[in-house]
């Protein structure tokens, strides 16, 4: 049985009003190379800060081998760091900065240069001892500062996106090194990361985590090939992602077309979101197979394979991964394999927002006044309203809208976008919309007196 | 053409920038009393400047030991305080940040003269009798800002996980400041000392005021005392260069330290 060595539980945090991470439950085995993985600003920095002792929790608490560290310093916790801009102390030499940690715990001087020279060996930087840290590359800068702390044999190493700062070729080096020296160690490593793919090669276990909520946890063959939502399934490879409608156990239906699939507990014609990576869509030249025809809109070589753009013959938009071209303007016919196709609850359906109604038709919902039918309804009462998704109008025209928001996350389904607006710090607002936008655009948000509708809460 | 009245310009201002100090150091290699004499070469000056066996200016030596106490003592505990000012200071956001930095830059513009009479009332307010140790209260009043001036450029270069990582290697925040802020922080800090130094040095109007009625004469207000009488004691003549020089040889020093740290940040 795996021992837990760490365990979080319950923890919150948040930086002037702004959570940051909300009610983060997770544990960590003797042993596990974890990864903690997420778009930047989704709260994985923060929390192994916390783990370090360098922040604390607002709320819940971070247990190591079962003990509560709260009130224990970073320099008395048995965890190392390494940072993601290394951090040597640039006015000692490499000899000194590794063994600055064991000089503070009074280890005898025989016995420092020992470990030393062991860990200087292990990050394949022997003779490098008398160098001036300055005079070092990138790649050989982090060699240091893996030793530095790892030659103090902490029970958990943590690494703040280590490799983020090293060129493409050094930092696949640095990862097969890293994956042997965890091997070779035996020690916990908890190591944070922005990069999908590095998250896959290197860890036991990923952490997906989004908007200061971790969204999945798993190995890294469940995340890619089982992602729960929509957001994971964008996050990690590419993929298509697409609204579909489950028809009954083991039946789908999206682009139109009805699938088989493996999935099973979702009801009688569920609104779903449905995900089918490039590399699962096939061309074949048999009729019986064939699930739909779609026109070639673009090749591109990829190096193994080629990528290429195809509009179904009910005029979505897929991407496939094949290693065979197909001409443009080609009509192909296509499939799915029945457990390639992953099903997921969608996460709503429809925006639904807390509201205030503030007179006759009109109500205050996200920090903007709305006019809307508030028939059966008094002045101060709050209540639920709910938007669909394609009713809310998104304008280039700041001044046209009530709100204004920018555009946080996009996600392509085919045959429109799934938009995540940020209204301030007030909340998101979901919108579809076949209107490109880019990330980061400002927009400004109306939404007609008749799409709104109220209702009490707890109803 | 264009370039050597370029080169001329240049020439008329350094002439002019540097003829009372060039004028005042030639001028000491000569007795005469008043100054413009030529009585020929002669080093005299300068023993009895050091041998104490000058006419009428017995206090001057007593003055130039003054003025090396008060300057040494007041830019060592300004350093200190800056130091620890600039760090505080660098932690700090936004607003309130910006406001402490413009009250830290406010007695910098304030004219010297205006410091020196608002500290003269302050001590008497407080019923402090005024001396040594008021003046060298109030000089390291005016020498701290100059400190923090000069160490947050190293703060901002420093990288901000430093601090964090001697932390997480064992290090209390103690032993964290001292090995690893300190020996970073230690360029600025000197810069800082050697400016507080000279500004302590020089002051005239600040002291002037806090100086009490005990006798204590500095450099600065020994000279005033003295032209007041009537005519330089012209053993200052070689006391001026020999400042002068030292302040020179200061800031080559201060100068090359900047030209190789700069060299070694690329």
């Amino acid at each position: 049985m795996a021992k837990k060595i760490i365990e979080i539980k319950n923890v919150s945090k948040s930086f002037s009003g702004k959570d940051v991470l909300k009610d983060i439950n997770l544990y960590i085995n003797q042993g596990e190379f974890l990864t903690l993985l997420g778009p930047s600003g989704c709260g994985k920095t923060t929390l192994l800060r916390m783990i370090a002792g360098f922040l604390k929790p607002d709320e819940g608490s971070i247990l190591l081998d079962g003990k509560d560290l709260e009130g224990t310093s970073p320099y008395e916790r048995p965890l190392n760091t390494v940072f993601q801009r290394y951090a040597l102390f640039p006015h000692l030499d490499v000899y000194d900065n590794i063994a600055f940690g064991l000089k503070l715990k009074k280890v005898p001087q025989e016995e420092i240069d020992k470990r030393v020279r062991r860990v200087l060996k292990l990050v394949a930087m022997s003779d490098y001892e008398d160098r001036d840290v300055e005079t070092l590359s990138g790649g050989q800068q982090q060699r240091i500062a893996i030793a530095r702390a790892i030659v103090n044999q902490p029970k958990v190493l943590l690494l703040d996106e280590p490799l983020a700062a090293l060129d493409l070729k050094m930092r696949k080096d640095m990862q097969i090194e890293l994956k042997e020296m965890h091997k070779q160690l035996g020690i916990t490593f908890i190591y944070v990361t922005h990069d999908q793919e590095e998250a896959l090669t290197l860890s036991d276990t990923v952490v997906v985590m989004n908007e200061g909520r971790i969204q999945q946890i798993g190995t890294p063959t469940d995340i890619y090939n089982e992602p729960v939502n929509s957001f994971v399934a964008d996050f990690i490879g590419e993929s298509n992602i697409l609204n579909g409608t489950m028809i009954r156990d083991r039946k789908v239906s999206f682009i139109g077309h009805d699938f088989d699939c493996v999935d099973e507990g979702f009801g009688e014609n569920v609104p779903v979101d449905v995900v089918v990576r490039p590399e699962d869509i096939y061309f074949t030249n048999d009729p019986a197979r064939t699930q739909f025809t779609a026109k070639v809109k673009s090749c591109t070589f990829k190096g193994v394979h080629y990528e290429m753009y195809v509009d179904s013959d009910t005029g979505n938009e897929l991407m496939i991964q094949d290693y065979d071209p197909y001409p443009v303007d080609s009509i192909v016919n296509l499939y799915v394999e029945p457990d390639d196709i992953q099903v997921m609850k969608k996460e709503r359906v429809a925006n639904v927002l807390e509201a205030k109604v503030v007179g006759e038709g009109k109500v205050e919902m996200l920090g903007g006044e709305f006019e809307c039918s508030t028939e059966g309804f008094e002045e101060g009462d709050e209540v639920l309203a709910t938007v669909a998704f394609d009713k809310v109008e998104l304008l280039d025209d700041l001044e046209e809208g009530v709100l204004d928001g920018d555009v946080h996350f996009i996600l392509y389904k085919g045959d429109h976008y799934h938009l995540t607006i940020k209204v301030g710090d007030e909340g998101f607002l979901y919108v579809d919309t076949n209107d490109i936008w880019d990330k980061g655009d400002l927009v400004a948000i109306n939404i007609a007196a008749t799409d709104i509708k109220l209702n009490r809460k707890n109803d | 053409m264009k370039r050597f009245f370029a080169k001329l310009y240049i020439g008329i201002l350094l002439v002019i920038l540097y003829a009372p100090l060039v004028f005042i150091a030639v001028f000491s290699f000569t007795e005469a009393k008043a100054l413009g004499n030529w009585t020929g070469f002669s080093t005299h000056l300068y023993q009895s400047l050091f041998t104490g066996g000058m006419q009428g200016g017995s206090g001057l030596m007593k003055a130039v030991e003054n003025t090396l106490v008060i300057a040494i003592i007041s830019a060592a505990v300004a350093t200190l305080l800056g130091t620890i000012a600039a760090i505080g200071i660098h932690n700090l956001k936004g607003r309130k940040k910006q406001a402490i930095m413009f009250m830290n830059n406010i007695p910098m513009i304030n004219p010297d003269i205006i410091i020196g009479v608002s500290l003269f009332l302050l001590f008497v307010f407080l019923h402090i009798s005024q001396g040594m140790l008021t003046v060298i209260l109030a000089h390291i009043s005016f020498c701290t800002p100059y400190v923090v001036l000069s160490v947050l450029p190293k703060l901002s270069q420093m990288n901000p996980n430093i601090y964090e990582a001697a932390l997480d290697l064992g290090a209390t925040p103690h032993q964290a400041l001292w090995k690893v802020m300190v020996p970073q922080l230690r360029p600025g800090m000197l810069s800082g000392f050697i400016l507080a130094f000279t500004m302590s040095l020089d002051d005239f109007a600040v002291t002037f005021f806090t100086r009490g009625t005990v006798g204590l004469e500095t450099l600065s207000t020994y000279i005033y005392a003295d032209a007041r009488k009537g005519g330089l004691t012209p053993e200052l003549r070689p006391l001026m260069t020999i400042i002068f020089i030292v302040i020179l040889v200061l800031l080559i020093i201060i100068n090359l330290r900047q030209a190789k740290a700069q060299k070694e940040a690329k």
